[in-house]
């Protein structure tokens, strides 16, 4: 079967119907997508499937086919880091640093839907990542920097 | 064999990560440049055994400065210790302290962590002695290096080492061109002279580097997701392993048919007496052949949650008696407070559930594990397997927390059992359910408290801790008569080290009943307690906290209530102040602000230690309003992130923090302390909002504030 992840095609396997985490992780090593739960209850395992962030957990492979996948191995450019992660390195938020790749995902997709994003906005849209190191305050402070930004310029 | 580094390359992490076949501190000096030469001054006469190194397994001894630190001919600098990074941010704390005195970027020194083959011997990453005992220990083996660079300098540069100082890998004449590189001077060898302790370091105020918010060292391996968890490794030819588990606690297995799992290509099983295990090349597949195996289990044993806390009582042992006189005190006084506490089972959740992976070749087994005690590891695998400790290797790879819960070995011994009998390297990797399940809980208790105030002051104090724990039991208030007990007791679920342990139980009691016998005295609790207290640290955390918190100064207004409380963990002082809502109708708890005011010696990385107090406290906040490990019929109700509740996003008020720094004091740990005080001091504000006293931990566990007491 194949798929396409960070712009490239993979051709993977597809026998015992894997979710598209295990197909990342074990077939692909793109270990940078993490499984916290396996219920979709906590956000370590999201990707962006056609921008939208889903946890790949739950997410079957069968169900991506045809569909664009981009995981935090797929945000830098050209060596250059996604805003949202320049964000996170520069105010240096995380302590594990477990929750970071799904944290990031999400962000990215919030503020794609909304540059100028809220306080509020930032909480509401961010509620499915767990961070159980409890980094919430200063992830939102890292952020909003940003979306204050984009709402001054 | 010498390889030349270049000179500017800034370590990475996983340097040293590469499974290394019959790696030894030997070789890996070698590696790192001039063979196994050593640095020997003829003073050190003591040292002369350890210079004549054999192959005899041995920790590297704590008193030399090699065990601590290596300089490479190529100038690398390498700090060795066997103490973990699970988020506390260790890695950079410590990297700080040696930069400071070598005057070296603390991105130039590679942190070798829970190593069992080059790291000195630690007991494991758990009470907040990192920053305790580990940080000055490489403090002073850095303060010692210089002198001798500054030595070796003088030597080759001709120049008294007055006129000499250290500067950015090299050593210097100040104002001339003369200088020379650090691995030019020592030629990559190791540095067997024994650690002075009269040896300056450099005072506080003068630092440089440590004392400032220096960013997480390799933070951006974490931000792109480059960073190899343990969970995230894979070596040639590994297959995945899983264990099978009965369906509740206690369950005997009666009867087993592997056949049908045995028959999926791919897979192996591996029994051996009371383990029942299986390996396959894919984790689906492995699941798959666990869930194939078609058996039948006895009935659970455990009593049903509703029995618990009058089991733990009744099961109990130990407390002293109490004397005669505090009895009578106690009834003579004319303000008597006589109440029981009740704390739940809590669960760690780290993120990163427990994965280990193994490999065993020629009678050696290496194993990789997230793990807080390494070296724990180490010794139960050499009485697991019967091995000595030579022929055993550990390594912790920076892991996804662990907040106490990862002090245990199980995974290690799993996916190495499962190694030894399939030949091939073998990950396993613990799913929520397993972690929920077969990991440890901090304790649950009882707590029964009597106390009396005579004349204004706190007169009798008797307190019982029912197994929860002796940690923060000790009242830290002056004066009274007291009699404080930790009563031993059976626990029902398998318990263990928590943050803090029983402190944040321990207090909320505590500063519950101060705040009760305030409030009946129509005094303020704040007051209150500091007209108790001779411990100035801690009264300056409560000065500090209640500034910033404006505490007094708020105008009533109707549902809000404001609380405080205090407490001292392990060198760290903490007061924590709270407001909240609790709405008239729904009974809904709005936690409004949070102030907490912290204090633990001097700083050494500011932004870092805010994180740990917020860290802390928005933990906390899970197990005080929320969190219970939930059981019934001998299983656990709540074994996933979905049943079991933790803060999120929505959970967190308006949070503040006020670091108090004591450049007159060394520093202790931060992950502990600030988690005790954030229960109480929610609870005094709900008392405060709407008069109800709460006396259990979880406070909330259906979301709403009672309507009585
Ligand atoms: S692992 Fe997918 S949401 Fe938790
Ligand atoms: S930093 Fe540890 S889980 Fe977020």
């Amino acid at each position: 079967m194949k798929v396409s992840i960070n712009g490239k095609e993979y051709l993977v396997e597809a026998a015992g119907n894997p979710s598209l985490l295990e197909v990342l992780r074990d077939q692909l090593n793109l270990t940078g997508t993490k499984y916290g739960c396996g219920e979709g209850a906590c956000g370590a395992c999201k990707v962006l499937i056609n921008d939208t962030p889903l946890p790949a957990c739950i997410t079957p492979l069968t169900s991506v086919v045809g569909k664009k996948i981009v995981t935090i191995e797929g945000l830098e450019r050209q060596g250059e880091l996604h805003p949202v992660q320049k964000v996170f390195l520069d105010e240096d938020v995380f302590q594990c640093g477990f929750c970071a790749s799904g944290m990031i995902i999400s962000a990215v997709a919030l503020l794609e839907r909304k540059p100028e994003a809220g306080v509020q906005e930032l909480i509401s849209g961010l509620n499915g990542n767990i961070c159980r190191c409890c980094t919430y305050p200063a992830i939102i402070d890292a952020l909003s920097k940003l979306s204050q930004k984009k709402a001054e310029q | 064999m010498s390889i030349k580094r270049d000179k500017n390359a800034s370590p990475t992490l996983s340097d040293f990560k590469s499974p290394d076949e019959g790696m030894s501190r030997r070789k890996f000096f070698k590696l790192m440049g001039a063979g196994v030469a050593t640095y020997v001054l003829l003073s050190d006469v003591f040292v002369s055994s350890a210079a004549t190194v054999d192959d005899k397994f041995e920790f590297p001894d704590k008193d030399l400065v090699s065990s601590w630190i290596h300089i490479s001919e190529a100038g690398i600098i390498t700090v060795f210790t066997g103490k973990v990074e699970i988020g506390q941010n260790i890695r950079t704390s410590l990297s700080q302290v040696v930069a400071e005195e070598l005057s070296v970027a603390p991105q130039k020194i590679k942190m070798i962590m829970g190593d069992t083959l080059l790291t000195p011997y630690d007991r494991g990453t758990y009470g907040s002695l990192t920053t305790l005992q580990i940080s000055p220990i490489l403090r002073l083996a850095a303060a010692n290096l210089r002198e001798i660079l500054l030595e070796e300098a003088e030597k080759v540069l001709g120049i008294s080492s007055s006129k000499l100082q250290l500067k950015d890998g090299k050593v210097l004449e100040v104002g001339s061109a003369n200088s020379v590189d650090f691995g030019d001077l020592l030629e990559g060898k190791q540095v067997l002279r024994k650690i002075n302790k009269e040896t300056a370091t450099i005072a506080p105020a003068r630092w440089k580097v440590a004392g400032h918010s220096i960013p997480k060292i390799n933070g951006r391996d974490f931000i792109t997701g480059s960073h190899k968890y343990v969970s995230d490794m894979v070596l040639p030819n590994m297959v995945y392993g899983k264990v099978l588990r009965p369906p509740a606690y206690g369950a005997k297995l009666l009867r087993i048919e592997t056949k049908k799992a045995e028959d999926i290509p791919g897979t192996m099983l591996v029994s051996e007496g009371d383990f029942i295990g299986l390996v396959a090349d894919s984790p689906g597949k492995a699941a798959m052949a666990l869930a194939s195996i078609d058996c039948s289990w006895g009935p659970g044993t455990l009593l049903e949650r509703s029995e618990l806390f009058e089991h733990l009582v009744k099961n109990s042992k130990g407390g002293k008696p109490k004397s005669k006189s505090l009895e009578v005190s106690y009834e003579g006084a004319p303000l008597r407070i006589s109440q029981r506490f009740e704390i739940d089972y809590i669960a760690h959740v780290p993120l990163e559930t427990r994965a280990a992976l193994a490999n065993w070749k020629d009678g050696k087994v290496e194993v990789w594990a997230g793990t807080q005690r390494p070296f724990g590891l180490h010794e139960d695998l050499a009485k697991e397997f019967d091995l000595s400790l030579d022929k055993i290797h550990v390594h912790v790879p920076d892991t996804g927390s662990g907040y106490g819960g990862k002090q245990s070995s199980e995974v290690g011994i799993e996916a190495a059992k499962l190694s030894k009998a399939v030949g091939r390297p073998v990950k396993v990797c613990w799913t929520r359910e397993e972690e929920f399940k077969w990991a440890y809980f901090r304790p649950a208790g009882v707590i029964e408290v009597k106390a009396s105030v005579n004349n204004g002051k706190i007169n009798t104090w008797e307190f019982h801790n029912y197994n929860s724990g002796s940690a923060g039991i000790d009242f830290p208030y002056s004066g009274a008569e007291e009699h404080v007990a930790f009563h031993r007791s059976s626990s029902p679920l398998r318990q263990g080290s928590y943050r803090a342990l029983s402190s944040t139980a321990n207090i909320f009691a505590i500063e519950s009943i101060v705040n009760d016998l305030a409030g009946d005295l129509k005094l303020d609790p704040l007051q209150f307690r500091i007209a108790h207290l001779d411990k100035p640290r801690l009264i300056d955390v409560i000065k500090a906290g209640a500034e910033a918190f404006d505490w007094g100064k708020e105008k009533r207004q109707p549902d809000i209530g404001y609380g405080m409380a205090c407490g001292t963990v392990k060198g760290g002082f903490v007061a924590t102040f709270v407001e909240v809502e609790v709405e008239n109708k729904s009974r809904k708890l709005n936690v409004r602000r949070v102030v907490t005011a912290f204090e633990c010696g001097v700083i050494i990385n500011p932004r870092h230690l805010k994180s740990q107090v917020i860290g802390c406290v928005l933990q906390g906040l899970g197990g005080a309003l929320f969190e219970a490990v939930d059981f019934n019929d001998a299983k656990l109700t709540n074994p996933g992130l979905s049943s079991y509740r933790v803060p999120r996003f929505s959970d967190v008020p308006e949070m503040k923090v006020v670091l108090l720094n004591r450049e007159d004091l060394p520093s202790s740990g931060a992950g502990e302390a600030p988690i005790v005080c954030i229960a109480p001091a929610l609870r005094n504000a709900i008392h405060d909002a709407c008069g109800v006293k709460l006396h259990k931990l979880p406070m909330l566990p259906s979301g709403v504030v009672p309507e009585h007491t």
